[in-house]
């Protein structure tokens, strides 16, 4: 069941377009992702719905009801701030429990409904604190609480995790996707950090100048993306680019990488003749010794970045390019060995040189 | 600045009894004043050391001033109650139009919002003398002449201004996050101003309102002009004590004393209102 649609919703101020035509559906009980850079207007989009601003044009939907004229207090949903955005006068039991004593609920309601959300927080100990003196881990999962206690339809969470340390995020990240599907609500997650959003979402809303450059599954927007730059906004190490044509040598459809020819799928058939960005995701490029096929390189440099390892190549024609290898792999070349570099051909990618677009093989 | 050492403790006492006894001293020989005769308040060389008396204090609630030229009746204690009443209903009203102003001002975008809020400024600039006299002709012609109605209508010039500019800093200071937050959790917009905002900026409130206080409190000209005697405050009230057989300076002090201690209270009362940070750790900035 559909229990949040977005129809052609823009907003702007004044002349400033923050976004235009967006549509989106999510289903009940559904995490959608909606991933973006800042400023890209990813929080708007959730005020929109929580109707604390209007949209300047086009419909928001809750379980098929257009919203429009319905007050922010009478939508049934629930909000977590990326700043937290607690009541400062009020202790993190009181602030937790706002949206249940607004509908009036008994305090014995009101005290087990607080409880029962604290404990799954873990965040019971700290109930009679105020505010400023609740850690930042602390007050994100007060927030998280207060949102979450009233057990709305929607669940609008605006970079949750974007405040708080570095272990705590890790471990939220594992914790969130079990906490959200206990609550059953539609929820839109935001966030700017890649994995966050490939490990949270059952999809993915790519918010990107205005438009959502792509929605659709994990997996799908990191093996198959929209655009060049949907591609760039996921993965660490980013996808190496080299603006190519595509050519035709023989038999064989070939891409011209810092001056020499490297076959590519003979699928790409139909571009011949084409400018094309060719893009490779550095865990895509496979490494062998200088005496095997592919492309000549030498590596140039080594990093290892925890269970991986990322190494900088340029390639005989002068083109640089990472590679991202397991860090347990026990073949990893030193700086200054040549190897020979093949592209896995689910991991490279042909985009139109001017529209970004993914041309399909 | 742990570690301070004992010299520099001695030099900080020392210039802080130095400065505390410039500003105090006054008010310090004031109060000694106002326990004193004309008569030990003019001895050459002056002395701390007298017989205290509460003459002063007696004649000025029971009305009676003992001259040298014969006995006086003035309206001090009347005069007081004039003061507290004008100053508190003016304050009162003020704050009931201008915090929910200020909260507009400080929240909305409406047309001529900039142009409305700096009019209302504006009645600071000017002069009151200037004001007066055709205000005194509108009076005559309304009948509000000599009326409270009258006076605290007037204060407004004095206080609404400054309650509305200092209250509205106040509101926009508080991050609209949290106002949202408490819509979105089920209430109101009029439950979110006065559970949220309001309480919020106590602190802004609470100065403006006692600053406004004191502003009408210390008022002279408007109730000077536009009141007769038995609707002046103790500033107009004061004037009776330059009397034909001279100036009474043991019973100014007493009332000096007398006058200043409402508007002690109150500040001393709103302290607790002016505590700053509040909101403190309540928005990750």
């Amino acid at each position: 069941m559909t229990q949040l649609e977005l129809k052609s919703v823009s907003k702007s101020f004044g002349a400033y377009k923050v976004f235009e035509e967006l549509d989106l559906q999510a289903q009940a009980g559904e995490i959608v992702v909606i991933f973006g850079g800042s400023g890209t207007g990813k929080t708007i989009l959730l005020r929109l719905i929580a109707g604390v601003q209007e949209p300047t044009s086009g419909t928001i939907e809750i379980e098929g009801q257009d919203v429009a004229d319905i007050a922010p207090e009478h939508r049934n949903v629930g909000m977590a701030f990326q700043n937290f955005a607690l009541f400062p006068h009020m202790s993190a039991l009181e602030n937790i429990a706002a949206p249940l004593v607004a509908q009036k609920a008994g305090a014995a309601t009101v005290r087990a409904g607080v409880d029962k959300v604290a404990k799954l927080l873990k965040i019971d100990h700290v109930l009679d604190h105020a505010p400023r003196e609740l850690s930042n881990g602390q007050k994100q999962r007060t927030a998280l609480a207060r949102a979450l206690v009233a057990e709305p339809r929607i669940l609008l969470l605006d970079d949750p995790l974007r405040n708080v340390d570095a272990k705590l995020r890790f471990e939220m990240r594992i914790e969130l996707p079990r906490l959200l599907r206990q609550t059953g609500a539609t929820v839109l997650y935001v966030t700017q950090d890649y994995k966050e959003a490939m490990a949270l979402g059952d999809r993915i809303a790519v918010l990107a100048s205005g438009k959502f450059a792509q929605i659709a599954t994990p997996e799908d927007i990191y093996l198959r993306p929209a655009s060049l730059s949907v591609a760039s906004l996921f993965g660490d190490p980013s996808i190496n680019t080299s603006e190519t044509t595509v050519e035709m040598t023989g038999k064989t459809i070939s891409v011209r990488l810092g001056g020499v020819q490297v076959a590519i799928d003979s699928a790409y058939k139909s571009y011949i003749g084409r400018a094309v960005t060719f893009g490779v995701r550095p865990e895509s490029v496979e490494l062998a010794g200088p005496k095997s096929n592919g492309l000549a390189a030498t590596v140039m440099a080594v990093t290892p970045l925890n269970e991986r390892t990322a190494l900088l190549l340029k390639s005989e024609g002068g083109w640089e390019f990472l590679a991202s290898l397991p860090s347990s792999s026990s073949n990893i070349p030193k700086p200054g060995t040549n190897v020979k570099a093949t592209f896995q051909s689910g991991g490279a990618h042909l985009f139109d040189k001017t529209t970004g677009e993914r041309l399909h093989g | 600045m742990d570690h301070t050492s004992s010299l520099e403790k001695i030099i900080r006492g020392i210039l802080i009894v130095i400065v505390l006894t410039f500003f105090l001293f006054p008010i310090l020989w004031i109060l000694l004043m106002s326990f004193q005769t004309n008569e030990t308040i003019l001895r050459i060389p002056p002395s701390v050391v007298f017989s205290p008396t509460f003459e002063n204090y007696q004649a000025l609630i029971t009305g009676k001033l003992q001259t040298a030229a014969g006995n006086l009746d003035i309206a001090f204690m009347h005069n007081l109650w004039n003061s507290i009443l004008l100053s508190t209903c003016s304050v009162a009203l003020s704050l009931v139009l201008g915090v929910p102003a200020a909260y507009a001002f400080a929240r909305f975008k409406f047309k001529l919002g900039e142009d409305i809020a700096f009019t209302l400024l504006s009645f600071r600039f000017a002069p009151p003398l200037l004001v007066l006299l055709p205000l005194s002709l509108y009076f005559k012609t309304l009948g509000l002449t000599n009326t409270y109605v009258g006076l605290i209508w007037v204060y407004q010039l004095i206080c609404l201004p400054l309650i509305l500019w200092i209250v509205r800093g106040y509101f926009e200071d508080i991050s609209p996050d949290i106002e949202y937050a408490y819509r979105i959790a089920g209430n109101n917009w009029w439950k979110t101003f006065t559970k949220i905002a309001v309480p919020l900026a106590m602190p802004g409130i609470a100065a403006a309102g006692l600053l406004a206080f004191i502003f009408a409190w210390n008022n002279f000209v408007f109730a000077l002009i536009l009141a007769s005697a038995d609707k002046q405050p103790v500033t107009v009230g004061a004037l009776a004590f330059v009397t034909a057989s001279g100036i009474q300076y043991g019973q100014i002090a007493a009332a000096i004393v007398l006058s200043i201690t409402p508007t002690l209270a109150l500040a001393l009362y709103a302290q607790r209102y002016l505590v700053e940070g509040l909101s403190m750790g309540a928005v990750k900035g």
